[in-house]
């Protein structure tokens, strides 16, 4: 699925995002089912509140991490995450 | 278990609260016990949201509520609003039966996350015939307000011979009904579906056209609609992973508080299962020796002992071992590998060759009678 980077993204109201305690991880909820994420893969999707594009998210990531590049990665996961309906 | 190759027993995700074996409807593939009639002492609230709050501490993240039809339960909405306060992702899995647009208004504010509907069939007669029950344009009118009031709507419909031939207009009535998720559930036969197995068994070929439609839909709505769809046992040449390995993922809760490690369990002759009332949670899930009795690869006979696949299925289904070959420590027949999987290949002929059996509904009557003689 191709991302339109100026999009603003959000996270999908059919899901939770949620931490859990007993897995020390974040953990997507969905009807009868459940993904758990890796540290990077929550950091980005938490950033999807709806007030932000990819280019935006980019930006604020390379700023947190102090790193440059990142926007090849960044832009996998989310359009793995689009086609997965977590993100909208 | 020191010396042990079994692996470390890992924590419950998954509760399934079955809150009452109390139906409306009389489904003849229902998945309860065929003797419920006999548990009739239910769990009370306070009961229950000790076992939410025990599994939950353990871990557990989805709670699955179900029955019978758990719209029954007058408690339902301070169950779903102690769960949600405790952090699950709460499922209501019902027949849509008995519910109202102010109830569905009513749990969404107490913080349930998703509401499953079950249809019978995408056709008036043959979904009021198999539910034994007027409910077909309820049900429809419930789906609707389920997506109306901002639930992800997952539509469930069990599939087996009387339906199969129906399975486009299954899709299609999914679409009409903009349905997010869509189960398309084989029937697996266990409880009243055993019994009813020569009337629901469909044919291979019957399979085949019907997994062919669903697929050819799967692709057509990806993105739109997710397909899931349970592979039916009789035809397949591998087991299933059932419950994900046993003890390692599931635990359900039955209507009077005995603790199963699937929601099938209660079937096993000689497996004595705990009750909550007796016990809390982590001392079921992990000293009870029903629990045990089944986790990890020490109790599996050959060949699922030396077999590589043994950490993909753990040995299948132990009630489809029970049902098929009357001893719950085989290998699941369904593998080609067992040694009993001609069971799987008779049972196919035994329905086939008593098409027109006539269906034993589910009722308080036929569980008393079917009780008494077992």
């Amino acid at each position: 699925m191709i991302l339109d980077p100026s999009q603003k993204l959000s996270f999908s109201p059919l899901h939770r995002l949620q931490w859990e305690e007993a897995q020390q991880k974040h953990v997507i909820l969905y009807p009868e089912g459940m993904v758990e994420l890796n540290a990077t893969a929550a950091e980005i999707l938490g950033l999807c509140d709806g007030t932000r594009n990819l280019t935006e998210i980019v930006g604020e990531l390379e700023q947190k991490f102090e790193a440059t590049g990142l926007t090849d990665d960044i832009r996998e996961m989310l359009e793995a995450a689009l086609a997965n309906g977590w993100i909208r | 278990m020191a010396g042990s190759d079994n692996p470390p027993i890992s924590k419950p995700r998954w509760l399934l609260a079955e809150l009452t074996y109390s139906c409306p409807l009389q489904c003849p593939y229902c998945a309860n016990p065929v003797d419920f009639a006999k548990h009739k002492d239910e769990l009370s609230t306070d009961d229950w949201k000790r076992v939410f709050t025990e599994a939950r501490a353990m871990g557990a993240v989805q709670l699955g509520l179900s029955g019978g039809e758990p719209l029954i339960r007058q408690d339902l909405s301070e169950l779903v609003r102690h769960a949600r306060g405790l952090g699950y992702y709460t499922n209501l899995i019902t027949s849509g039966y008995g519910m109202t647009e102010a109830k569905i208004a009513q749990l969404k504010e107490a913080g349930l996350d998703h509401i499953q509907v079950s249809i019978q069939s995408p056709e008036k007669t043959l979904n009021d015939h198999l539910a034994g029950t007027e409910s077909f344009e309820h049900k429809k009118e419930v789906a609707r307000l389920v997506k109306k009031h901002g639930y992800p709507m997952v539509l469930c419909v069990v599939i087996h011979r009387q339906n199969i031939h129906q399975m486009r207009d299954i899709l299609e009535m999914a679409i009409e009904l903009e349905a997010d998720y869509l189960e398309l559930a084989n029937t697996q036969y266990y409880g009243w579906a055993h019994i009813n197995r020569n009337a629901l068994l469909p044919t291979k070929d019957q399979f085949v056209t019907a997994e062919t439609i669903a697929q050819e839909y799967k692709e057509k709505l990806q993105g739109k609609m997710k397909i899931y769809y349970v592979v039916p046992d009789y035809y397949e040449d591998r087991p299933k992973a059932c419950m994900n390995g046993w003890g390692t993922t599931f635990l359900t809760i039955a209507p009077d508080g005995t603790a199963l490690p699937c929601h099938s369990a209660r079937e096993l002759p000689g497996l004595s299962c705990p009750n909550v009332r007796d016990s809390n949670i982590a001392d079921i899930w992990e000293r009870s020796e029903a629990f045990n009795r089944f986790r990890g690869f020490e109790w599996m006979p050959e060949p699922c002992r030396s077999c590589p696949e043994k950490t993909k299925d753990f040995g299948g289904c132990r009630c489809q071992a029970y049902l098929l070959t009357g001893d719950m420590n085989n290998a699941d027949p369904v593998c080609a590998l067992s040694p009993h999987h001609d069971e799987v290949a008779h049972a196919v002929t035994a329905s086939l060759e008593s098409a027109d059996q006539p269906l034993i509904f589910r009722n308080v009557k036929r569980s008393k009678e079917l009780s008494e003689t077992s």
